[in-house]
């Protein structure tokens, strides 16, 4: 499993999105609302004060932030045809171009999948933020269980704030009417871009050795090693996947005998009366271990499970981004082969080839600085979760110890002798 | 304390071991009930490799748990006062047994020195001797046979057994051997501080004499009486009126072996999901160490937490092995339950064979009374035939009466030595027993705070492990 293609960059070491901005040919990427609206093919928006205050801020800060989303309250709808959750969503906003300063509407999971379709055709080489999983995996019997609503939940209301943290997505007008449309505008609205979520067929190393093959011939350096590094990330991430799974599920095995382990020490006790204080003392340490365990494992599925899943499908996300940039500098290549060939009627196919020539400077550069923010969240969000991972071990550890210690003090108090013993281990 | 009597010992190997007893029952009487109730200060062996295991390592030598129960029992008079004894090495051996064929076994090294009074260094060389597990099953063997109103201190397993998956059942392991080797110590360290059992000449010349030692206890003679007690303990009798303590004794061993058990499984089943736990993280290791090669920044933070999950991966085996420790000494007292009900079996034995020998002179009684008197009180063939076929003559009742009457007496007196061998028997059976129970208290405790001890070790090493890797991933 070595890296291939030597050390793989693709992320500047430029913490502030600003950084990039100095290029005019960039300024599509600047957080300055007036120019944003031309790459996200909406109409215009009129600028807000407000919404400029968020250009230079990379970092989410609350005072700076102009639009808050919530989802929560899933409720289940029965009809004829169909069963199914709407999610609540309440939008809080600052920003001019809302008519009201809150909104508060339902949304079933289509809705979503509307949406992120409608953002990818409106931004093919944006990241957009990844949705949760359509299906449940691995043989859950019943369709909607709580645990499974309330992780879908969660992602999707991850799903919203990525969006609205986004310099450029968070302007997007299908963004803004999925927000506050009520139900019966939303479907009138949908029905007329209906926005097609697709979905890689193959997987990301199938894709990216396709990719390798040189479909496209002259794909600037850059392009090259972002897709060397998504294979390898998408592999170690897939198996940091696995890794923290299988920690959970010997955690649970391990619970699973530590919970027997313990009454036999009260058991024991029943026939032992010189030793009772000393087993029931040990039998409820082990039941407080038990305890510790249980939120040990609770943590590690609710801080890493989500970040390392949400982290698996940006990997497809990005390479079909880096395969939708080669797309449309296919597109380019070919016509200017056709021109090559064909030398017929150069004048049009110039200028088409102009647009196309503008079209790929775009993406190239709608990619890359987006790239370089994926990179940072990514560092971020992971750096997190498993500091989260860390600490919550380091909880469970001192509860485990506490609990030991204060055994052994009270046994202590009974007999002399445990005291030097304690004592020499300290 | 009171001195065990050894009432019940059987004759054959009574003129060494009650020679013995005797002469020094008048100089044991006057040490122990002397005020020793401080700590000994002079380190038995078992002692110093106890202080090892404190300090923390990983130490093989460390708890056993027969050096601790030693250091409780110097305070009655033993061998342990006057040498060292260690069971220093294993090795292993390649032979010809009995019937000529090559097989291999493990040799035990037992080392004794004489103690220096003084408690400073030992000046003299230790001597040493080599044995074989079968050889100490020998000498345990003969301890049973010829103390069975005492506890006899249990072996080692022969095989292993609660073993979680990675520890290897195969007495050939590294690791079983030396668990063995310490086991076969503490054996002897028990022995050896049992202030009756040390005095056994057969187990001094264990200790001392290699060659022909073997056919020095085959010469006692122990084993004809070796089957014979085997087979009687294994009968299935009715005693009409155990002594209760005796009953609650033998109900309470069985509880414990019950519970002892139980325990050892499950304690392995924990060992092995643990050593899971543990290992999957090295999992970790290796992939933050792959994916830190396509990072720039995030690179060295990921490098070194991953070596940090490598550290707490590889912890776990330190941490179970200085666990097997801990089971080993619940093991003993769950092999030590077996002894104590043996000691109760015996009683029981003896109570049968009183109550047995009470009925076969109650009804030869009665018979004698019913042929003086006449009368057939019970029904009887003898009076049936009597009445069918005539009565005897006066001559013939006469001697008969006198043979009954011999009968009585014998039947007396042998009732008599009865009640008195299963009465020294109970008395110094329960000095033994009490003894026991304070031992067994002791160590039992003793060893549930160690497993304490070693939580809160684990518990901190985790600690230390997860604090470096939270400051890596920081630094990611």
């Amino acid at each position: 499993m070595e890296p291939e293609g030597g050390d793989v960059a693709g992320d500047s070491t430029g913490l502030l999105l600003l950084d990039l901005y100095d290029d005019e040919d960039l300024e599509v990427f600047s957080k300055d609302a007036s120019l944003t609206e031309i790459n996200s093919f909406s109409p215009l928006m009129p600028t807000s004060p407000s919404s400029m205050i968020n250009q230079y801020k990379f970092e989410d800060e609350p005072e700076s932030k102009d639009l808050f989303i919530t989802v929560d309250d899933p409720e289940s709808h029965v009809t004829a045809i169909e069963t199914f959750i709407t999610y609540r969503v309440v939008t809080k906003t600052t920003r001019g171009e809302f008519d009201s300063s809150e909104y508060e509407v339902r949304r079933r999971y289509q809705d979503f999948l509307w949406l992120k379709g409608r953002l990818e055709e409106a931004h093919p080489t944006l990241i957009i933020p990844p949705l949760p999983e359509k299906f449940i995996m691995k043989g859950v019997v019943e369709r909607f269980n709580d645990k499974f609503i309330e992780t879908r939940k969660k992602a999707l209301h991850k799903f919203l704030n990525r969006i609205a943290d986004h310099p450029t997505l968070t302007f997007n007008e299908d963004f803004k009417i999925f927000l506050t449309a009520q139900a019966w505008e939303l479907s009138s609205h949908k029905k007329q871009g209906p926005g097609l979520f697709s979905r890689m067929g193959q997987t990301v190393k199938a894709v990216a050795s396709s990719m390798r093959g040189g479909a496209v011939k002259n794909r600037p350096e850059v392009f090259s090693e972002m897709i060397e590094y998504v294979d390898i990330f998408s592999q170690k991430i897939s198996l940091l996947d696995k890794i923290s799974h299988r920690v959970h599920k010997e955690e649970k095995d391990y619970l699973y005998e530590m919970k027997e382990f313990g009454p036999i020490h009260t058991l024991w006790s029943a026939s032992e009366e010189d030793l009772v204080d000393t087993l029931k003392g040990l039998a409820g340490c082990i039941d407080q271990c038990c305890k510790a365990t249980e939120k040990r494992m609770t943590a590690l599925s609710e801080s890493l499970f989500p970040a390392i899943q949400e982290y698996l499908l940006y990997s497809e996300i990005l390479m079909g981004v880096l395969k939708r940039r080669d797309q449309i500098q296919a597109e380019l290549d070919a016509k200017i082969d056709a021109v090559y060939n064909k030398k017929i009627e150069n004048e049009l196919l110039s200028e088409e080839i102009g647009k196309l020539e503008d079209k790929v400077e775009c993406a190239n550069n709608a990619l890359q600085a987006d790239w370089d923010r994926w990179k940072q969240s990514m560092r971020v969000d992971l750096k997190m979760a498993f500091s989260d991972v860390a600490e919550n071990n380091i909880h469970y550890y001192e509860q485990c110890l506490a609990t030991w210690e204060s055994f052994l003090t009270s046994q202590a108090t009974s007999d002399i002798s445990l005291e030097e013993q304690s004592e020499d281990q300290t | 304390m009171e001195e065990p009597h050894p009432g019940a010992q059987s004759p054959g190997s009574g003129s060494n071991s009650s020679g013995a007893e005797g002469s020094s029952s008048g100089e044991s009487g006057s040490s122990s009930s002397g005020g020793e109730a401080e700590a000994p200060s002079s380190p038995g062996p078992g002692e110093r490799q106890a202080a090892d295991g404190h300090e923390g390592r990983p130490s093989k030598a460390a708890r056993s748990a027969g050096g601790l129960a030693a250091a409780y029992a110097m305070m009655e008079d033993c061998l342990l006062k006057k040498i060292e004894i260690s069971v220093a090495e294993a090795e292993k051996r390649t032979g010809r047994n009995a019937m000529n064929m090559q097989e291999t076994y493990t040799a035990y090294l037992v080392e004794t020195r004489a103690v220096d009074s003084q408690g400073e260094g030992q000046c003299s060389p230790p001597d040493s001797l080599w044995r074989r597990y079968s050889e100490f099953e020998l000498l345990r063997n003969f301890l049973l046979v010829n103390y069975p109103h005492l506890i006899v201190p249990p072996l080692p397993e022969k095989r292993a057994e609660f073993v979680w998956h990675k520890l290897s059942a195969d007495n050939m392991d590294p690791d079983f051997v030396e668990r063995r080797r310490i086991g076969l110590e503490n054996f002897l360290l028990r022995v050896a501080s049992h202030p009756v059992l040390c005095r056994e000449k057969i187990f001094n010349a264990f200790l001392t004499q290699e060659a022909g030692w073997k056919e020095m206890v085959n010469e006692t003679g122990f084993q004809m009486k070796a089957d014979s007690r085997l087979k009687a303990l294994n009968a299935t009798f009715r005693v009409k009126n155990p002594d209760k303590r005796f009953t609650e004794l033998k109900h309470y061993s069985d509880e414990l072996q019950a519970v002892i058990s139980h325990l050892l499984r499950v304690r392995a089943r924990v060992a092995d999901r643990l050593y899971g736990v543990y290992k999957v993280h090295g999992n970790y290791g290796r992939v933050f160490s792959e994916w830190s090669a396509i990072e720039k920044e995030m690179g060295d933070g990921l490098q070194s937490a991953g070596h940090h999950m490598d550290v707490y991966a590889a912890s776990i085996d330190d941490i179970l092995e200085e666990e097997e420790h801990y089971a080993d000494q619940l093991k003993e007292y769950l092999f030590y339950a077996e002894a104590l009900r043996t000691v109760c079996k015996k009683h029981e034995l003896l109570q049968y064979e009183l109550e047995t020998a009470a009925q076969d002179l109650a009804s030869k009684k009665q018979q004698c009374e019913e042929l003086a008197t006449g009368t057939v009180k019970t029904f009887s063939l003898k009076g049936m035939t009597s009445k069918l076929f005539g009565q005897e003559t006066p001559e013939q009742r006469e001697a008969k009466i006198k043979v009954l009457e011999e009968q009585i007496h014998e039947g007396e007196e042998e009732l008599k030595a009865k009640n008195l061998e299963s009465r020294d028997f109970m008395k110094s059976a329960w000095v033994d027993i009490e003894r026991f129970k304070e031992q067994k208290n002791h160590d039992l405790k003793e060893a549930l705070i160690s497993y304490a001890v070693m939580q809160i070790s684990m518990c901190k090493k985790g600690i230390q492990v997860w604090t470096n890797a939270k400051e890596c991933f920081s630094k990611m």
